[in-house]
């Protein structure tokens, strides 16, 4: 296959046919160019939407309660509703084949001390699998277990900032600090995704919460991951139904929202699901067309250019050229030039985009716009395939005319 | 080298057809020198091309050294072009962007000749038809009798049995003329045969044998002076 001759030739007819070449080039950089930066924002756009969600797992429902708004069974409007530990158990022995993580929540704030340093703070009690939901990140020591939980102990995991706060750049992990008047042991330090404010918080073990203020079997909220098999539209039953379930079980109207809910990430995730995928539909139609349009100017460009050549390529046959060393001369040429103005409309189109970077995240909602590496491997297959195609109908067509007319063309 | 029998050919124009050749019997043996004179349109280069297999006859026979054309492809066509034949145009058909050197040599490429021994061949040509220092031109750079002779290289550089031209002279002026037939007349005495299509009786009388073409048919076709005197 490589004929260093054959290369000459066709660097050659190249060279000294420059605007023809620089011509072809330029349509299928263009287009895919067009092509990699109408990609690239849509992928900005998605990354933005994603980004709002990285707080949390992609899986995560949350149970919450709240006072009842409608009358239900002969009780009254305004009912305060409250979890506890038989519903958290319930909901564990009734959806255990559709649960992943789940965890229960105790919200408090409270005042941590270490030494003379001390702020108030959010502080949850949770259990182990919280981690997950929350996709708390553990930069040193650990996350609470089951030990903890089943000993009530007395330790606590501490977000970066409260680090940053009360040791500074001292070691934290194994200190003693002062939440609310009892001594804690600091066990781990997380970071967070979600922000400042998810980094200024701390965990207990749930148990030592329930023991220690109030002394009871209360619950603020359930988090669940529910199992990442099902998918969206199953999971959203899913949701739906336990909080059927749950209504009925604590005498809720079916329908009272207020007194408690289910907030569903497939929810959310469904609905993202399907604006990207419009988006994406919008893209792949637009995107294509410029590829078609790439497509056809290329093969526009080397009819002319064929034609234009038709009496070399009798000369070349009445020299003694084959027809298929003419086809395959023309159509290298041409996939040589698709490739690498393909390639250069890609690398300008992935440097714009590099460039826009987090730029446009503000006012357009464009995040870290990129396109993947599988989109660019089919864009450029693509582009060689055309140009390999746009180049071989017309040339095999030019060289098996008979050369005499060949010669008297032009 | 070239046996013709009975040779016809006609050209589709619309729905009627034009029959140009109309029963050629011509037999031209190795190392001749022969032109072909006759009005405009009477089918000169429509032989020629037949010959050259550039173009296909309709009826008749025609043997290229002994071997019967017919039913050729392009491919086979390609290769006895490349073995056999060596062309001259009337308008020099040079390839524009290549320089003369590289239109020389680039039968030979198509013979599968390395490049070195291409471009060596192609000099030496060059040299012979005294354009050794306008190898690194491009054709537009020379001038018509120039360019000619590139063509002849071009047309010499494969050792060809038989070369092919056709008014090979008709686009130059006299001196010029003669210079080019020095060439032809150069080749045929080493041997090669020779076969050019003229309308200028000057040119025809530096030839062995001439053969005159009207409406399609031979109505003549004697040996010159010069053939004469060059036979026995
Ligand atoms: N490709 C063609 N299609 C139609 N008619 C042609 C074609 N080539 C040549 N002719 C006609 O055939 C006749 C002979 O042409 P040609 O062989 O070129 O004559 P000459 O070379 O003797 O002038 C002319 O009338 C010419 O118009
Ligand atoms: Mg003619």
């Amino acid at each position: 296959m490589f004929d260093l001759d054959r290369w000459r030739e066709i660097f050659q007819s190249i060279n000294k046919n420059r605007l023809r070449s620089v011509m072809s080039g330029f349509t299928v950089a263009f287009a895919i160019l067009l092509f990699t930066l109408l990609f690239g924002i849509v992928s900005g756009l998605s990354n933005t939407f994603k980004g709002a969600f990285v707080d949390d797992a992609q899986n995560a429902m949350f149970i919450r309660v709240w006072k009842t708004s409608k009358p239900y069974k002969g009780l009254q409007t305004g009912r305060r509703i409250q979890l506890k530990n038989k519903d958290y158990n319930y909901v564990t022995e009734e959806y255990a084949n559709k649960i992943q993580y789940q965890s229960a929540r105790i919200y408090k704030n409270f005042a941590i001390k270490y030494k003379s340093n001390a702020s108030n703070y959010r502080v949850m009690a949770v259990n182990p699998d919280h981690q997950f939901l929350e996709k708390t990140m553990i930069d040193e020591g650990r996350y609470m277990n089951e030990r903890d939980l089943n000993e009530a102990a007395k330790v606590i995991v501490i977000g970066r900032l409260i680090k940053k706060d009360l040791f500074g750049e001292r070691p934290a992990l194994g200190k003693r600090v002062n939440v609310n008047g009892s001594s804690y042991l600091i066990i781990g330090v997380f970071s967070d995704d979600g922000g400042d404010n998810e980094e200024r918080k701390a965990y207990i073990p749930l148990t030592t919460a329930q023991r220690m203020y109030g002394n009871n079997d209360y619950v603020s909220q359930i988090a669940l991951g529910y199992n990442p098999n099902l998918s969206l539209t199953e999971a959203v039953t899913f949701g739906n139904r336990l909080e059927r379930d749950l209504r009925n079980k604590l005498n809720i109207h079916p329908d009272d929202q207020s007194a408690l809910s289910v907030r569903n990430m497939a929810e959310a995730n469904k609905g993202i699901g399907q604006f990207m995928g419009i988006l994406y539909a919008i893209v792949i139609i637009v995107g294509s067309g410029t590829l078609v349009a790439g497509i056809i100017g290329i093969s526009n460009i080397m009819i002319f250019v064929i034609k234009e050549r038709t009496k070399e390529f009798g000369i070349r046959k009445a020299l003694g050229a084959k027809p298929l060393s003419i086809v395959s001369m023309v159509v290298q040429e041409s996939v040589l030039i698709t490739t690498l103005a393909g390639y250069l409309g890609l690398s300008l189109g992935t440097y714009i985009l590099s460039l826009i970077g987090n730029s446009l995240e503000e006012k357009y909602f464009i995040k870290d716009p990129s396109v993947s590496p599988s989109i660019v491997i089919v864009a450029t297959l693509v582009l060689i395939l055309s140009g390999l195609i746009a180049a071989y109908v017309p040339a095999k067509k030019a060289a098996n005319i008979k050369p005499i007319e060949a010669l008297r063309a032009d | 080298m070239i046996k013709i029998e009975k040779l016809h050919k006609s050209y589709p124009i619309g729905k009627d057809s034009l029959h140009v050749l109309k029963g050629i019997d011509l037999h031209i043996k190795e190392g001749e020198f022969v032109s072909i004179m006759g009005s405009s349109g009477s089918g000169k280069s429509t032989l020629l091309n037949i010959v050259g297999l550039l173009d296909v006859h309709d009826e008749g026979n025609y043997f290229l050294n002994g071997q019967l054309i017919k039913n050729m492809n392009e491919k086979k066509a390609a290769l006895l072009r490349n073995k056999f034949l060596g062309f001259i145009f009337q308008s020099f058909n040079l390839i524009s962007y290549k320089t003369a050197l590289e239109n020389v040599a680039l039968p030979l490429y198509y013979k599968g000749i390395s490049r070195k021994e291409r471009l060596k061949t192609a000099l030496d040509y060059l040299e012979k038809v005294g354009l050794k220092d306008w190898a690194n031109h491009l054709p537009n750079e020379l001038s018509g009798g120039q360019k000619q002779r590139v063509a002849i290289a071009r047309a010499l550089v494969t050792k060809p049995k038989v070369v092919l031209a056709d008014e090979p002279t008709g686009a130059l002026d006299s001196t010029t003329t003669d210079s080019v037939m020095d060439l032809l007349k150069d080749i045929n005495n080493e041997g090669m045969t020779v076969f050019v299509i003229t309308h200028e009786e000057e040119v025809a009388e530096q030839t062995k044998r001439v053969v005159r073409l009207k409406d399609g048919l031979i109505i003549s076709d004697e040996i010159t002076a010069v053939g004469k005197s060059k036979a026995v």
